[in-house]
């Protein structure tokens, strides 16, 4: 049985808009074992960054409701001097662009060490510099003694994120938090970085988040896969399954809209219809289900719940069991926005 | 006739320094430069970020200065050209690619949508509102929302408003720069539909730059691969995604993300070996300065970057 590393329950993060709150990630449960990768999948404005927020803390002003537990220590509202013992230690997190990540001012040598001396005072001098050439080794920066001089607008692309991976794993964490890791990168270099990213989760038998928004990284990297939308999990699968069987209509329409490599398609799918803000989320029924008006509204639960189809494959709602993508209303589906 | 002939085009930014600020060394960001563009077709430009694809565009459009070279429209010499009201800039628009920062916020959509059509053509002030709704039903907007903001917009919408500027003028060429890089898959599949279709309704030709190759392959019948300000393979979307001739396009297309998780390791693999053999023949594909031979065919629509023989 996988070691639990990390468990959200019933996770609610709202957001004060005008006196009011309103949930961005609306009651999510999830499990994160050791040395897996759970890719969180979903389009801009789902939940799912703000997700990985509320569990490095790093929301400011939001209500975070329900329970973070990291090796069962609930981190979901605690102290900020308590979650920095936690925070680049036990926790990393890789950000998306790594430009403005880094201080600009700052030798990259001095920035790793910082994650270092942050949580162990005691590391002297010669062995800190030590530990961050050995770091710059790990994740693959060549000559390493001459870039631990470097600042950051001397490096590419592809040596940034690495040089923000090296600080992620500086104190070998039990949970990193990978947030659009390689979504500012060129192809060739994305690969790279995913490759260095799973070997390094391997070595360390950490616990890996992934955000993204591209499912070709998700088929790539991900041991299990969670689509979100509008601040839901609608599907929870491991990857086979749910590349093999996708079964919820969000998560079916996603594949359909992706131009296909292997094959040329003349038209691609389109979901009708816009993500709803955060002021406009229908808070009541499905929340997919203004976006697939062909499909009768008796399909639908009054409260969609997640079900358990099969061992380890959840999906939201009853409406999947009468989805089927329409056949003549393309034209009607271009227009039909705005 | 042909209807876009770009040849050995080269765009040099001076590099300044010294005491006064003399020109001091040059970037290369195009370096000769040659292709080709059919009309009614799609010509795909991929390369990775510094290879010089945007600055083609730009180029070609006139917003970057060209250093040497020729690029001719429809058999008219057109290198160089900018002074704003001339008919090249009706024929020629482009899409740019981030719908939030190439729309000026502070104006309304038939302002935005207008400016075009008041630079180029006489209208009234009623002609020009219903052209302009005109446009907006054609990229599937709402021609009521003639007096709205961009901030009032979704990314895709805001994407269709830019399209709507750059097919205003009956265009016959639209430079098309990474115009869905900055959308979500749904909404990327909206505007790659919507942009095949006016294709067809306008007779449209298209340079679409991108660096997303599954974008590229969707899109375009000719492809063209930069990289360091130089082409290193042009052919067909068939000829360059199944049988990749150069090292570089190799390479690339090994290191596009598979949609199939029981590949993985297959992949992994194969990639291993396209780098190894990258990293050993790397000497014989790439001069000493490290850029790409110039382009032999090796079929009537493959052109590859080899080196000469002997």
């Amino acid at each position: 049985m996988a070691e639990k590393l990390l468990e959200i329950q019933n996770l609610k993060t709202s957001f004060r808009i005008r006196d009011d709150y309103f949930a961005a990630v609306d009651d999510v449960t999830l499990t994160v074992n050791k040395n897996e990768v759970l890719a969180i999948v979903g389009e801009s404005g789902c939940g799912k960054s703000a997700l990985a927020f509320s569990i490095m803390g790093l929301h400011n002003r939001a209500k975070i409701e329900g329970n973070i537990l990291f090796k069962d220590e609930d981190i979901a509202n605690i102290a900020p001097s308590k979650l920095n013992k936690l925070r680049g230690n036990k926790m990393g997190m890789i950000f998306q662009d790594p430009l403005t990540a880094l201080n600009p001012l700052m030798e990259i040598g001095d920035q790793i060490g910082e994650a270092l001396l942050l949580h162990n005072k005691e590391l002297s001098k010669s062995k800190r510099k030590e530990r961050v050439i050995e770091l710059l080794n790990k994740v693959g920066i060549p000559r390493p003694e001459y870039v631990y001089e470097q600042f950051p607008h001397e490096l590419s692309g592809g040596m940034r994120q690495r040089v923000i991976i090296a600080i992620a794993i500086a104190n070998k964490p039990d949970l990193l938090i990978a947030d659009e890791p390689t979504t500012a990168l060129d192809v060739t270099i994305q690969s790279q970085i995913l490759d260095l990213i799973k070997d390094l989760k391997d070595e360390m038998d950490s616990g890996i988040v992934l955000i993204t928004h591209d499912l070709g990284v998700v088929a790539e990297m991900a041991d299990r896969v969670a689509v979100m939308y509008a601040g839901q999990i609608v599907e929870l699968a491991d990857v086979d399954t749910l590349f093999e069987e996708p079964l919820h209509p969000y998560t079916r329409s996603l594949f359909n809209s992706i131009p296909n490599t292997a094959e040329k398609q003349d038209k691609l799918h389109v979901i009708q219809g816009i993500v709803p803000s955060l002021q406009n989320l229908p808070r009541e029924g499905c929340r997919f289900a203004p976006r697939i008006p062909w499909i009768d509204n008796s399909a639908h639960e009054a409260h969609p719940e997640l079900h358990e189809v099969k061992p380890g494959h959840f999906v939201r709602c009853t409406c999947y069991k009468h989805f089927s993508f329409p056949e003549h209303s393309k034209e009607e589906q271009q227009h039909g926005v705005s | 006739m042909g209807f876009l002939k770009v040849e050995d085009l080269k765009v040099h930014f001076p590099i300044k320094g010294g005491l006064f600020g003399r020109t001091v060394g040059n970037v290369k960001a195009v370096d000769g430069v040659s292709f080709n563009l059919e009309k009614g077709k799609t010509y795909g430009l991929v390369g990775e970020s510094g290879s010089g694809k945007s600055t083609t565009g730009r180029a070609i459009i006139g917003l970057n200065h060209i250093t040497s070279g020729k690029v001719l429209f429809e058999d008219k010499d057109i290198t160089g050209v900018r002074r704003a009201k001339t008919d090249i800039r009706k024929d020629i628009q482009m899409i740019f690619q981030d719908p939030y920062s190439s729309l000026n916020s502070k104006k309304r959509v038939i302002d935005l949508v207008a400016e075009p059509l008041r630079n180029f053509e006489k209208m009234t002030r009623k002609e020009e509102r219903i052209r302009v709704q005109e446009l907006l039903e054609l990229v599937g907007l709402n021609p009521e929302s003639v007096l709205k903001y961009p901030h009032e917009f979704s990314g895709g919408q805001r994407q269709r408003i830019g399209i709507a500027r750059a097919v205003a003028l009956k265009p016959k060429l639209i430079i098309a720069d990474e115009p869905v890089s900055a959308l979500d898959v749904s909404v990327q599949a909206q505007v790659l539909n919507f942009m095949k279709e006016i294709q067809n309704e306008l007779d449209l030709t298209y340079l679409f730059i991108s660096h997303d190759l599954g974008v590229i392959k969707h899109m375009c019948d000719q492809i063209g691969i930069m990289y360091k300000g130089r082409f290193v393979e042009e052919g067909t979307s068939q000829e360059i995604f199944n049988d990749p001739q150069h090292i570089y396009t190799k390479r690339l297309v090994a290191a596009i993300p598979e949609i199939d998780p029981k590949k993985r390791e297959d992949l992994k693999r194969f990639r291993q070996e396209v780098n190894t053999e990258y990293e050993q023949a790397y000497n014989d594909y790439f001069d000493e300065e490290g850029l790409a031979y110039g382009l032999k065919p090796i079929s009537d629509t493959h052109l590859v970057a080899l080196p000469e023989k002997g």
